[in-house]
């Protein structure tokens, strides 16, 4: 265990720390069009209304260590997304200006219009999240210096990264489902209780997909993954945790239910990263062209200095988080006989 | 188009629209750690009232903050890719401690600062309330260190690695205390006060223009014009020692500042002025003679480097930082001499019957807006045509990946969405100003 080899395990956290926390918001946002009336829609913004911005603080977050740890990697992957990336800010921002003023008139266009604005937010950030991973599963245009052979944009829409995007989009729609089985009861759990069937059954024909593709497409991600023995283990772990979803959904183990996806959206990232590893960024031109722990890395004095920065302030960042989701637990209110 | 140029417009607009926010912030946080603890102190309710109504716009604030530094946060990436593997040792170590040290600290406490009135005790209340405002200053601190190592960079050695050279960390709290990092951090920490106490004093003076909440708006007023009639002379010493900083280790960037085009002794520091490099001249101004070998020399004989003396590739523009710098002198001067006016104006009981200087005050918040974007505009030209003083050059550190074309697309983008965020604002400010405070 070297230096190296911590950052990427804690970059790693990071990213899944966000994917895990801010999915499930997005993930509202994605089912958010299924809402019919107005007590719906308000009941599905209270529940994401007090957590949203801290989770959001996760991407900060990562994004700054990413840049200490790995600076080449920062610098290769945000200037070669350039306009996706850039995009996916942009619509993370608009989501979060819509979520802040949806309600603060009554007027119809207006409420319209923030709640266009929150779908195509959510679901955008997070299909071109899910593109910008298909492509780095496929291979990056890097070359010796480092850099993308010219930055991405439309040819970023390959089928196999479009699959990933749609993957990602039904992975956290089904944990934004799970998230609000949690937060409300009664009626309107069990329009949640429909919309999760759909989006189940997409989700696990989408894995399907997703994965045999990968082993025609990309192939040494799964020779990765399959040369340790335990790693069979994660494999069988995931299928439990994906199948256990509905039942403990009838046995109203929300909870854990909630666990369960997140546990799938944890895991699915980890044998992505296993897959790669020791490499974060591969080049489709030259495999010695790749960007690796090692090379992309900050020097051993930075990656200890930000170990002993992570030590002392990731326990802050965790107890604040819980701290945020404990003051707030609970049910979300609606008078069910306006449904 | 030029890239270069289209990522450094991208970058100053992004920057410049991104520091309209975090100024605020911290001067909002810090004046309201004075009202709540006036409140525990005196029980009167006009002080709880007042803590809560600015806190609600420190939120509207720190939201605006939060989403264009999100943009701030990868633009290194984004757009100087050559920069960030070369600093990224160094830059992104302060970068990260800031995300992970002072956002979480800020908006943790925020939630409790909103919304934890009547589910936390008084004095954790106030605890909160400063952790904010903690929060809010600690990140300026490791945001100005980072830019101070830009200017002043030092801690450092170069190295190959990976078959680029790049600068790696050789001790971190020598590069944490550079020489220009105290002077920089203080001068943005007053500069964020005098902001606060001008924003809090305007909104004061329209509501007492309107005969409306009358007694939250004179004490709300006082507590801000005190505190700027305090600090705004204290940031005329920080600025002057910050220019002697200036004179040792970034001495091209000073004789861009007064327009000293010939090395020479008794140099005077231009009231106002035009830099004409084809003269090489200050034109149409008004010189105080010794005054810039006086304050950067304590001596008013001394003699400074003139652009002269430097070779052409190294000069640093003199048009753009001449005059923000003398604009936000200006600007510095007329903020002390309004407070006094104002402080003066009390004490003679007449204050608050005064229409027109109220109205002075509604509008005097442009100043410190102006003035805090003007510093850093005259700063970072200044620093020209260095990214990394001596180092890295600006023209080197952009992306080689971004075409100009999604330069340009990336620009309209920004300013689509800076444009809606900017009616947010306003819309959101304007409607809290309108309800008022709740007492």
């Amino acid at each position: 265990m070297n230096l190296n080899m911590i950052w990427f395990f804690l970059v790693g956290l990071l990213l899944v720390g966000y994917a895990v926390l801010d999915g499930f918001d997005l993930g509202v946002g994605i089912l958010y069009p299924l809402a019919k009336t107005e007590e719906e829609r308000n009941a599905l913004l209270e529940a994401i209304g007090p957590v949203w911005n801290g989770n959001e603080v996760w991407l900060v977050a990562g994004g700054g260590a990413l840049f200490a740890a790995f600076p080449n990697v920062y610098a290769t992957l945000f200037s070669g997304f350039y306009l996706a990336f850039i995009l996916m800010l942009v619509a993370l921002i608009f989501r979060a200006v819509a979520l802040e003023f949806r309600n603060k008139e009554t007027w119809g266009w207006w409420r319209k219009l923030w709640d266009i604005v929150f779908v195509l937010g959510s679901a955008g950030s997070t299909f071109l999240f899910g593109v910008m991973v298909g492509n780095i599963i496929l291979g990056l245009p890097i070359q010796a210096n480092m850099d993308f052979q010219s930055a991405m944009f439309l040819n970023l829409f390959h089928p196999y990264a479009i699959l990933v995007g749609l993957f990602i989009l039904s992975l956290f729609a089904l944990h934004g489902a799970m998230y609000l089985h949690l937060k409300t009861q009664t009626l309107l759990q069990e329009r949640v209780k429909q919309w999760t069937r759909f989006w189940y059954s997409a989700f696990i024909g989408l894995y399907l997909l997703t994965t045999g593709a990968l082993f025609v497409k990309q192939f040494s991600i799964i020779r990765h993954v399959q040369a340790h023995w335990w790693t069979w283990g994660i494999v069988i772990f995931l299928i439990i945790a994906i199948l256990s979803i509905p039942f403990c959904l009838r046995q109203k183990k929300e909870v854990t239910a909630l666990l369960a996806s997140g546990g799938v959206i944890t895991v699915t990232f980890f044998l992505f990263g296993m897959g790669l590893y020791p490499t974060l960024l591969p080049s489709r031109l030259d495999s010695t062209w790749n960007l690796t722990i090692y090379n992309a890395a900050a020097s051993e004095k930075t990656l200890f200095i930000m170990l002993i920065v992570a030590a002392i302030g990731l326990p802050f960042v965790l107890a604040y988080t819980f701290g945020v989701y404990w003051v707030f637990r609970g049910k979300v209110y609606t008078e069910d006989k306006l449904l | 188009m030029d890239v270069v140029l289209l990522a450094r417009l991208q970058f100053s607009f992004t920057i410049l629209f991104h520091y309209l926010f975090p100024p605020l912030s911290i001067g909002l946080a810090t004046l309201m750690v004075v009202m709540e603890a006036w409140y525990l102190r005196t029980g009167k309710p006009v002080y709880r009232a007042m803590t809560q109504f600015w806190s609600q716009i420190f939120a509207i604030n720190f939201g605006l903050g939060v989403a264009t530094g999100l943009v701030m946060e990868f633009q290194f990436g984004t757009n100087w890719a050559v920069y960030s593997r070369f600093v990224g040792d160094i830059f992104g170590s302060a970068l990260a401690a800031e995300g992970i040290f002072a956002f979480f600290l800020e908006s943790g406490f925020l939630a409790i600062v909103i919304f934890g009135w009547e589910k936390v005790s008084a004095r954790l209340h106030l605890f909160a309330t400063m952790m904010v405002a903690f929060g809010a200053i600690f990140s300026a601190f490791w945001i100005t260190v980072a830019n101070s190592w830009q200017q002043t960079p030092v801690a450092y050695h170069l190295v190959r690695h990976a078959g680029q050279i790049r600068a790696e960390l050789t001790d971190y709290w020598a590069m944490i205390f550079n020489p220009s990092s105290m002077d920089r951090f203080s001068h943005v920490i007053v500069g964020s006060w005098i902001l606060g106490a001008f924003f809090v004093m305007s909104i004061c003076a329209f509501y007492l223009l309107q005969k409306k909440h009358l007694e939250f708006a004179k004490r709300g007023f006082i507590i801000a014009m005190i505190f700027a009639a305090v600090i705004t002379p204290l940031q005329l010493f920080i600025g002057s020692h910050q220019a002697k900083t200036v004179t040792v280790y970034q001495p091209a960037k000073l004789a861009a500042f007064e327009g000293i085009y010939q090395t020479r002794s008794e140099v005077p520091m231009w009231a106002f002025g035009i830099p004409d490099d084809k003269s090489q001249s200050v034109r149409y101004g008004l010189p105080i003679p010794g005054m810039l070998s006086w304050l950067a020399k304590d001596n008013i004989h001394a003699t400074l480097q003139g652009l002269e003396s430097f070779n052409p590739d190294v000069r640093p523009p003199t048009f753009l930082p001449f005059e923000s710098y003398h604009l936000m002198i200006t600007i510095g001067l007329y903020c002390i001499f309004i407070s006094w006016l104002g402080i003066f104006c009390w004490w003679q009981k007449k204050l608050f019957e005064n229409r027109w200087l109220l109205w002075i005050f509604v509008l005097s918040v442009i100043g410190p807006y102006l003035a805090n974007e003007l510093g850093w505009i005259a700063t970072e030209t200044g620093r020209q045509p260095w990214l990394v003083y001596g180092l890295l050059r600006t023209s080197e550190g952009i992306s080689p990946a971004v075409d100009s074309p999604s330069l340009i697309a990336s620009l309209v983008i920004f300013s689509l969405l800076y444009l809606a965020l900017f009616a947010v604002f306003i819309y959101s400010l304007n409607k809290k100003i309108q309800k008022g405070p709740q007492c």
